[in-house]
C-alpha cells in the first residue's frame, strides 16, 4: 500500500495525568523518534482530576502523524490523544508579548499597527512599548514581522492552545 | 486491609503478593533496608549476580522461559546504570521485567549525592514506564501497578526507583486489586469486522504465507496452540522471525524455517512471492524486510499486533488488526470453521510445488570437513544429541546465534531465548542462569561465541554458587565472526580488530570458577564430548574449536530484496550495493 508523502501540520491535544515527568515523556518521545514540535503548550486544566492538557502542533507525512498519535497513546499516563485537525477546524489561539523600542515616526507606526491588530499596550516608556497580542499563530507571526523594522527587541510566545468548536467536549 | 509497614517491607510483601518467587539482584547502600527485609523472610529467593546487567538478563531468561515477569533489585547510581543495557534489551524484545532501584534519600535528590543518578531520567527511553516513589503511602500501589504495566498489552520493563528514606518510612500496605489501570488499558480483542475481513481475504488467497513473531510467544502458550490449529485448518505455510521460533513446531510439514537476513531460501522467497501475507505478532523489523521498497511487492498484507504503534511503522499494510494474537487467532479459527470455506486446491498445490522447488535448493547445506569442526555441524550434533530432552537454549550474539536459529529446531514455545532487537552480546550466559533458576531439572544450554561470552563471563560464578548446571557451548572461531563476515563482504577483507588475541583457556577458566571445562577440536570427538557435557551435573564451559572463517548463509545483504539472497561464498563480491553499505 502506498501513502501520501505530503507534509501536513496537525494540532494534537493530549490529555495526561499531571504527574512528575509526564512532559519529559512526551518531549522525549518526539526527540527520540525524530518527530517535529512546532509548538507545545502544557498546563493543568482539570485540577480536581490532576489532569493536564498538552497541545502539540507537529508536522509530518500522514504516516508519521499516525505514528505520533499511536506512540503518544502508548505512554502510560496518557488518557486520550485527539487529533484536532482531523476532527474538524479547531479554534486555535496564541498569546505573545512583544517589546518594541524606537522613537519618532517608527514609534507612531508601531502603535498604529498594534491598533490594527488589536494588540494592547501593557507596558510603555517614551522609548518603548510592550504589546500583548492574541490570535492565531499566523496573525501573531505577521505582527512580529511587521514590528521587525520598527525596533523589535524581543518576543515571548505561549504556543498554541486549541479546542474544538461546538458544545461538546472532545 | 491496609496496615502499617516500612517501605522495605511493603516492597517485599508486594513482590510476594504478585507471585514472585525469585529476584535477581546486587546489594548496595541505597537498597540495604530492602536487603534487610529479604534476610528475615523465606518466601522470596534472591539470586546474587556478579554484575547488574547480568541480573536483568537473568530476569529476562526467567521471564521468557516461564511467561511470568522477571524481577530485579539493584542499588542506586552505578547499580542502576549497569542495568540499563538489560532494560533496553527487554524493551526491544518486549520482555516483562520489574526492576527495583534504590535511590538516595528524597532530600538529597538533585544534589549530586554519593551514588546518585537520575534513574527515571536515564531509563525513561529504555523502559515501558518508570516511577520515582517519594511517598511511602504510594509505594504499594506503584508496585502493583508496575506489574500490571510490565505484563499487560505489549510487555516490557518497568523501573521503580525508591529513595532510601522511603524504604525506612512507615506506610500503609494494600494488596493487589483487579481494577486495572486508570489510563493504561490496552486493547486485547481485535475488531470483529476486521477479523472477518481477514478471514475473507485469507480464504481467497492463492499463495498465502503466515509470518509470525515474538508476539505469539509473549501472548502465552494458548496463542501458540491456536496458531498451530489455524495453520492446520487453513493449510497455509508458515515462517517466523528469530523471536518467534517454537510457536510453530520446526518438524511441522508447513514450516518454512526462519525468515529474514539469515532466513531460509524458501521462507524469504515465499514472503517475496506470496499474494497474501498474514503477520501475527511481528513488527516488520529491518532484519526481516530487507529493502523496504522491494518487500513482498505484490501481496495483500494483514497485520495483527497488540501495539498500534507497530502498524504502518515500516511497511504499509492493507488490513491492521489491533489486539492480542490469542484473541484474534481464536476468532479467526471460529469464523473459518463456521464458514468452512475450502481453499482453492489447485492454486494451493501449485504454491506448495513452488515451495518444494525452493526447499530443494537445500539452502542450509554446508561443506563438512574431516579435520575441522564446522560450526553448523557442531550445532547440528548438539541438536541431535539433546532434542529428546527437556532443553532450553539461550544464545549470545553473532554468527553462532544465527547458526543456532538455523540448525537447532524448536518444537515448543518459550524454549528459545535470544537477544533479538538489541542484539546484546553477553545476553546468553546470564539468561541461562535465569532459565535454570526457573527450571532446575532441565537442560539449559547457552550457544555462545567466544567473544560474546566474555562480556558476562562473571555470571559463571553465580551459576556455581546456586548449583545451576548451565552448559555454555562456545563455538570458538577466535573471531568476532559476524564482524569478520561483514568485513569480508563489505570492507575488502580488512579485518580491523575482529580477531581476539589472547583468548583465555576456557577449560582452565571453567575450572577456576569451580565448574567443568571440556574441549573438542576434531569432528570425531564432538559427540562424546557433547554427551559428557550433558551428563555433568555442574556448570560447563564447552570450548568447541570450530572453523575460523566459516560464513553464515543464506544472507540477504543490507539494501537487497528477499529474492536477492546470497546462498554461499560464491557471488558475494557484487552482493552489496553502495546504498546497502550504510545500513547495519
Ligand atoms: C555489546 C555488543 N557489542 C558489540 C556488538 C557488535 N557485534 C555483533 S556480533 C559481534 C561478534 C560476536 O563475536 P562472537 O561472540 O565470537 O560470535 P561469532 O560471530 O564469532 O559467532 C559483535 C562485536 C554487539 N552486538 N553487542
Ligand atoms: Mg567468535
Amino acid at each position: 500500500m502506498q501513502q501520501s508523502q505530503d507534509i501536513e501540520t496537525h494540532t494534537i491535544s493530549v490529555l495526561v495525568d499531571n504527574e512528575p515527568g509526564v512532559l519529559a515523556r512526551v518531549i522525549g518521545l518526539f526527540s527520540g523518534r525524530g518527530y517535529n514540535i512546532d509548538s507545545l503548550t502544557v498546563s493543568e486544566t482539570e485540577h480536581q482530576k490532576h489532569q493536564s492538557r498538552i497541545t502539540v502542533v507537529t508536522t509530518g507525512t500522514p504516516v508519521v502523524i499516525e505514528q505520533i498519535k499511536n506512540q503518544l497513546e502508548r505512554l502510560v499516563p496518557v488518557h486520550r490523544v485527539m487529533d484536532l485537525t482531523v476532527m474538524g477546524q479547531p479554534l486555535e489561539r496564541e498569546l505573545a508579548l512583544i517589546k518594541v523600542a524606537g522613537k519618532g515616526e517608527k514609534r507612531v507606526e508601531a502603535l498604529r499597527l498594534a491598533d490594527a491588530f488589536r494588540a494592547q499596550v501593557i507596558d510603555a516608556t517614551v522609548e518603548h512599548f510592550v504589546f500583548e497580542i492574541t490570535g492565531r499563530s499566523k496573525k501573531v507571526e505577521q505582527f512580529v514581522v511587521l514590528m521587525e523594522p520598527l525596533g523589535l527587541v524581543e518576543v515571548a510566545r505561549t504556543g498554541v492552545a486549541s479546542i474544538m468548536r461546538g458544545k461538546n467536549s472532545t | 486491609m491496609a496496615r502499617e509497614m516500612t517501605g522495605a517491607e511493603i516492597v517485599i510483601k508486594a513482590l510476594v503478593d504478585q507471585g514472585v518467587d525469585v529476584i535477581f539482584g546486587y546489594p548496595g547502600g541505597a537498597v540495604l533496608p530492602i536487603y534487610d527485609v529479604l534476610f528475615k523472610q523465606n518466601k522470596l529467593r534472591h539470586v546474587l549476580v556478579r554484575h547488574e546487567q547480568g541480573a536483568v538478563h537473568a530476569a529476562e531468561g526467567y521471564a521468557r522461559s516461564t511467561g511470568k515477569p522477571g524481577c530485579v533489585l539493584v542499588t542506586s547510581g552505578p547499580g542502576a546504570t549497569n542495568a540499563v543495557t538489560g532494560l533496553t534489551d527487554a524493551l526491544m524484545d518486549s520482555i516483562p521485567i520489574v526492576c527495583l532501584t534504590g535511590q538516595v534519600a528524597t532530600h538529597l535528590i538533585g544534589n549530586d549525592a554519593f551514588q546518585e543518578a537520575d534513574v527515571v531520567g536515564i531509563t525513561r527511553p529504555c523502559t515501558k514506564h518508570n516511577y520515582l516513589v517519594k511517598d511511602v503511602n504510594r509505594l504499594a500501589k506503584v508496585m502493583h501497578e508496575a506489574f500490571f504495566v510490565a505484563t499487560n498489552g505489549r510487555p516490557g520493563p518497568v523501573v521503580v526507583d525508591i529513595p532510601k528514606d522511603v524504604q525506612f518510612a512507615a506506610g500503609k500496605y494494600a494488596g493487589p486489586d483487579n481494577s486495572g489501570h486508570k489510563t493504561y488499558r490496552p486493547q486485547k480483542k481485535g475488531d470483529q469486522q476486521a477479523i472477518r475481513k481477514a478471514v475473507d481475504i485469507i480464504s481467497k488467497a492463492k499463495r498465502p504465507v503466515l509470518y509470525t513473531g515474538g508476539g505469539v510467544i509473549n501472548s502465552g502458550p494458548v496463542a501458540s496452540k491456536l496458531l498451530r490449529e489455524f495453520v492446520k485448518i487453513t493449510g497455509i505455510p508458515i515462517t517466523s522471525t528469530l523471536m518467534g521460533l517454537g510457536a510453530y513446531p520446526a518438524s511441522g510439514k508447513q514450516w518454512l524455517g526462519m525468515l529474514g537476513m539469515h532466513g531460509t531460501y524458501e521462507a524469504n522467497n515465499a514472503m517475496h512471492d506470496c499474494d497474501v501475507m498474514i503477520n501475527i505478532g511481528a513488527r516488520f523489523d529491518d532484519r526481516i524486510t530487507g529493502r523496504i521498497d522491494a518487500f513482498s511487492p505484490g501481496s495483500t498484507k494483514i497485520h495483527v499486533d497488540i501495539d498500534a504503534s507497530s502498524i504502518n511503522k515500516n511497511i504499509m499494510v492493507d488490513l491492521p488488526i489491533i489486539g492480542d494474537c490469542a484473541f484474534v487467532l481464536e476468532e479467526m479459527i471460529r469464523i473459518w470453521k463456521a464458514r468452512s470455506i475450502p481453499p482453492d486446491k489447485k492454486a494451493r498445490a501449485k504454491w506448495y510445488n513452488q515451495i518444494d522447488e525452493w526447499r530443494a535448493r537445500d539452502c542450509l547445506k554446508f561443506k563438512s570437513d574431516k579435520n575441522v569442526i564446522m560450526p553448523q555441524y557442531a550445532v547440528q550434533r548438539l541438536y541431535e544429541l539433546t532434542k529428546g530432552k527437556d532443553t532450553y537454549i539461550s544464545t549470545e550474539v553473532g554468527q553462532h546465534q544465527m547458526w543456532a536459529a538455523q540448525y537447532y529446531h524448536f518444537e515448543e514455545p518459550n524454549r528459545w531465548m535470544t537477544s533479538g532487537g538489541l542484539g546484546t552480546m553477553g545476553y546468553g550466559l546470564p539468561a541461562a542462569v535465569g532459565i535454570q533458576m526457573a527450571h532446575p531439572k532441565s537442560l539449559v544450554i547457552d550457544i555462545a561465541g567466544e567473544a560474546s561470552v566474555l562480556m558476562n563471563m562473571q555470571e559463571l560464578s553465580t551459576a556455581i554458587q546456586y548449583r545451576l548446571p548451565i552448559k555454555v557451548f562456545i563455538l570458538n572461531n577466535q573471531y568476532m565472526g559476524m564482524v569478520r563476515q561483514w568485513q569480508e563482504l563489505l570492507h575488502g577483507g580488512r579485518y580491523s580488530e575482529s580477531y581476539t588475541e589472547a583468548l583465555p583457556d576456557f577449560v582452565k577458566l571453567a575450572e577456576a570458577y569451580g565448574g567443568v571445562g571440556i574441549r573438542a577440536e576434531k569432528p570425531d570427538e564432538l559427540d562424546d564430548a557433547i554427551k559428557e557435557m550433558i551428563s555433568v551435573d555442574k556448570p560447563v564451559l564447552f570450548d568447541c574449536v570450530v572453523d575460523r572463517t566459516a560464513n553464515c548463509f543464506p544472507m540477504i545483504p543490507s539494501g537487497a530484496a528477499h529474492n536477492e539472497m546470497l546462498l554461499g561464498d560464491e557471488g558475494v563480491k557484487d552482493g552489496v550495493s553502495e546504498e546497502g553499505k550504510i545500513l547495519v
